[in-house]
């Protein structure tokens, strides 16, 4: 489970420290006050979707990889996990598609 | 079955109990498995009597055997009842007896959650059925479309369906929960998911279901409650909301159910066909991987029950693609049944009798249901007795075929006695020939156009003799429910002893003996194949490797570890369908039922679920 | 039967063919479920979004600012969380109960914050009874509410235990399932205050 990507580097015993999780709290506060910030950016509005989108995926992301462990701890756990979100995001797609919100 | 008082030597005692008690308190995997198929069989004869109601009332034209409101009720019930009180629990009988017992476990990962599911299924029923003492029975068909089950059109039974649903929602998801992680976690050692019997892997494919579906279906019953009790208009047009979203989350879930209620019964003759024609299954892969082809596709399929709904065109091409390609997997199941077949030697005893019969029919429904997975086609036959035609021959002569050939396969193994076999067969003609009969002609009265939920229909439109031929079958498969039950009960009492091994099985479950011990297995097996016991058997047969045993002689069964009875499951179960019913009395009483639960939850969270030292 | 590995926390759960612990397991099983069932909820809300007949309308009435300082101290609980468990996992008590109770004050505070959004909702027009916007808005956030206040009430239940029987670092495993449960209930969040606050001021596609 051990690939070398992303943000903070740390593993050395596939565990991030104190430290590094206080780093990561910062990075997500970071993310949401960008995020409130380009909320009353009025010449983004067009793509207010795709930030707003992109940028909480991203914080999903590392809630789930680095607080819930997930990047360090067997697949399994996030085979279960990304399932299920696969299917509520297809759900949820699918579901406007149909009923016409697109 | 014989009440244990067994206590763990020289390590803390293990709480246990006698007597009824120690059926309200069991953890252990077998007794769940006992009480769920009781109760199972109880409602399947409750289901089988409201239907054979309805099929009196439709004998002949303009009979009045019932009031319409009475009859409504009995078609809705009919099916709820079916479904969710004798298929699913039949089927968690068997995961709750066999799975442990085919993996090589002595019970499943979380023994008291397993006795919690029991409870809360059980409850769950009970208030299901609720509206019968108080005359407000669901009458707003299985699926309960809006708005008709908005407060202005339909009555206080349909509140019974909502929370009866929640609650065996509970049940249910708890349930699979389980045996997902008793699945892939519990297996002996060598048995990796590759050498699993086919009945474990599809019990692991329907609980991934049911975790991943009931939840949706969870979200339409609690919007629907809002919206009846509380007012908030999910489904009312005349608020901007749409009905349809009811049929789309319902369906969502409604469509992996016929899975979870078809995969089990495909396990059971997996297993048995081999069996029974002395053969190893042909292509256990391709009937695996179909098995999980189908669950994934089965989240695809859903808006083929609303072709007729004006959904757009690509809509309609999208499911209509998405269902003829699920006919796939399952006819590569169908083939490798039929090529393990071929050349078998075949002993064709009541549990391969019913497997080939399970076969035979199920085809019939699954070709039905490829002829509907056309929208045009499928317009025309929305709504009418072919579309009743297809659902009863796959769920009767599909799942309940299926689960009959697993009583008749597993009894020896439950009671340590044999069935007769002349009443098994006779059981099994009668079913076979009554299916027909009662749902063969169901095809052609729905071509020529009568209507599902119809309380009666004119003379003159040649439905008549059809209807007729169709009731007349009932009685035949009542008959055949007859010889069935006397077997059933003569057998249990009387029936030759079985022996570990009646059938010249090839799975773990026929290593130990009949009924099995409390702890199943004195030495957990290693297992070195795909069909251990066979292999163990006739080395010389193949180049499979034999599985270890062991032998009792050296254990000290009384020192091996099983978990301690409590009532704290039942307790919390009880808050769970308590506070169901009590929230229909009035909303606010639901909070006994929430306090109840949570004592019963912190005292599960802080009882020990086994002797200590453990 | 001695079994007690204390990096492996791997309890009295036996029996472990993928050698990964029972709960843990169970409680990714359930996540997993719970995301179709928040998923289905937010897939109804999404559909109304413009549905409502009468206001108040989410874009009237939906405060950014209130609802970031909600969200920041639901993601600050998160790191409470995770520090707490570390610490736990350290045999470092007092820092652990420190930590654990931080969690458990801070959804407290979020679940404050939604209490004043709701009563001030309901004072400006909006209930759950006024439009679908209502309905859905006040079933969305209000299931997730129920789930963060469950999730407070296992993590005081933790705490009692820390400060009574104590919670040493074999049994760190108690604490690290009600984290993942924590963590998930932040995720939902932030799907919740993208899709409902941040997405609010974006019109309809079409009509249905």
């Amino acid at each position: 489970m051990s690939t070398s990507e992303n943000v903070d580097s740390h593993h050395d015993s596939g565990h991030p420290t104190a430290k590094q999780y206080v780093l990561i709290g910062i990075i997500l506060t970071l993310i949401t006050m960008l995020e409130v910030a380009v909320f009353y950016v009025e010449a983004l509005r067009s793509v207010f979707a795709v930030i707003f989108l992109g940028l909480s995926a991203v914080k999903f992301a590392i809630v789930a990889f680095y607080y819930m462990h997930l990047k360090f701890d067997h697949t399994l756990f996030s085979a279960f996990f990304f399932v299920g979100l696969f299917l509520a995001g297809s759900i949820v797609m699918a579901l406007m598609a149909i009923l016409g919100a697109f | 079955m014989a009440t244990h008082s067994t206590t763990v030597k020289g390590i803390s005692e293990r709480v246990t109990y006698t007597g009824l008690m120690s059926w309200l308190t069991t953890v252990d995997h077998k007794r769940i498995g006992v009480l769920y198929g009781f109760t199972a069989m109880f409602f399947f004869l409750v289901g089988g009597l409201e239907a054979t109601v309805i099929r009196m009332q439709l004998f002949s034209p303009g009979l009045t055997l019932v009031t319409p409101g009475m009859y409504n009720s009995l078609f809705t019930m009919h099916a709820l009842t079916m479904i969710f009180l004798a298929v699913m629990p039949l089927g968690a009988a068997f995961f709750n007896f066999i799975i442990p017992l085919q993996i090589g476990a002595r019970d499943v990962a979380f023994p008291r959650l397993n006795a919690f599911s029991y409870w809360v299924f059980l409850f769950g029923a009970l208030l299901l059925n609720g509206g019968w003492l108080i005359n407000a029975v669901p009458d707003v068909g299985w699926f309960a479309y809006a708005p008709l089950t908005a407060n202005e059109y339909s009555g206080f039974g349909t509140n019974f369906f909502i929370l009866g649903l929640l609650v065996l929602g509970v049940s249910s998801v708890a349930a699979a929960c389980n045996f997902i992680v008793t699945i892939l976690n519990m297996r002996a050692p060598g048995m990796t998911l590759m050498r699993m019997p086919v009945f474990v892997w599809m019990t692991l494919i329907i609980s991934l279901l049911l975790v991943f579906a009931f939840p949706v279906l969870t979200v339409g019953l609690i919007e629907l409650l809002l919206q009846r009790f509380y007012d908030m208009q999910f489904f009312t047009v005349s608020q901007g909301g749409e009905p349809i979203l009811w049929q789309h989350l319902f369906w969502i879930f409604g469509h992996p159910e016929v899975y979870i209620l078809i995969l089990p019964a495909m396990g059971i003759i997996s297993d048995i066909i081999p069996t029974f024609a002395k053969k190893p299954l042909f292509g256990y892969g391709f009937v695996v991987g179909s098995g999980v082809a189908i669950a994934f596709l089965s989240f695809a399929v859903w808006a083929h029950h609303m072709f007729t709904t004006g959904l757009s065109a690509l809509t309609l091409s999208v499911f209509s693609g998405a269902t003829m390609l699920i006919a796939i997997p399952t006819g590569v199941k169908v083939l490798n049944w039929m090529a393990t077949l071929w050349r078998g030697s075949l002993d064709l005893r009541t549990p391969m009798l019913f497997s080939i019969g399970f076969i035979a029919t199920f085809v019939v429904g699954g070709l039905s249901g490829v002829i509907h997975a056309s929208p045009p086609v499928d317009t025309q036959q929305q709504d009418t007795y072919f579309i009743v035609a297809h659902i009863h021959y796959v769920l009767f002569g599909g799942s309940i075929m299926g689960i009959f050939a697993g009583i008749y396969y597993w009894f020896p193994k439950v009671t340590g006695r044999m069935m007769n076999e002349t009443l098994g067969k006779l059981h099994f003609w009668l079913f076979f020939i009554g299916i027909n009969l009662t749902f063969g002609p169901m095809h052609l009265v729905g071509i020529l156009g009568m209507p599902r939920r119809i309380y009666t229909y004119p003379s003159g439109m040649g439905w008549t003799f059809l209807n007729q031929i169709e009731t007349i079958g009932v009685f035949i498969i009542i008959i055949g429910m007859i010889a069935f039950l006397f077997n059933y009960i003569r057998s249990a009492r009387n029936g030759e002893f079985a022996g570990n091994d009646p059938w010249d099985g090839r799975t773990l479950e026929w290593t130990i003996p009949s009924p099995p011990p409390e702890y199943n297995f004195a030495t957990i097996p290693v297992v070195r194949s795909r069909e251990p016991l066979w292999d163990t058997k006739h080395p010389e047969l193949g180049d499979n490797l034999p599985s270890d045993f062991g032998t009792s002689d050296n254990v000290d069964t009384n020192s091996i570890h099983m978990p301690n009875a409590s009532y704290w499951p039942l307790v919390t179960g009880v808050g769970v369908g308590l506070g169901g019913a009590l929230f229909l009395v009035n909303p606010i009483l639901g909070v006994i039922g929430i306090l109840i639960t949570t004592v019963g939850v912190y005292a599960w969270s802080f009882e020990p679920a086994a002797p200590e030292g453990h | 039967m001695q079994h007690t590995e204390a990096s492996e926390q791997q309890n009295t759960d036996h029996a472990n063919t993928t050698k990964l612990n029972m709960r843990k397991l169970l409680m990714w099983v359930f996540l997993g479920s719970d995301c179709l069932f928040f998923g289905a909820f937010i897939a109804t809300y999404m559909l109304y979004r413009n549905s409502s007949l009468v206001g108040p309308y989410p874009q009237e009435i939906l405060s950014i600012p209130v609802t970031s300082a909600s969200t920041f101290i639901l993601l600050t609980s998160s790191l409470a969380m995770v520090l707490a468990l570390t610490a736990f996992q350290r045999g470092n008590t007092s820092a652990a109960r420190f930590w654990l109770f931080s969690t458990a004050f801070l959804g407290c505070t979020f679940l404050g914050f939604q209490v004043f959004e709701f009563y001030t909702f309901v004072e400006e027009g909006l209930t759950p009874q006024t439009n679908l916007f209502g309905a859905t808005f006040f079933t969305l956030t209000g299931f997730h509410g129920f789930h963060v206040m469950l999730g407070v009430i296992w993590l005081f239940s933790l705490l009692g235990v820390s400060m009574t029987r104590g919670i040493p670092a074999e049994k760190s495993l108690d604490v690290e399932l009600a984290g993942l449960y924590w963590h998930f209930v932040d995720i939902v969040w932030i799907v919740i205050f993208t899709v409902v606050y941040l997405l609010s001021s974006l019109p309809s596609a079409s009509s249905h």
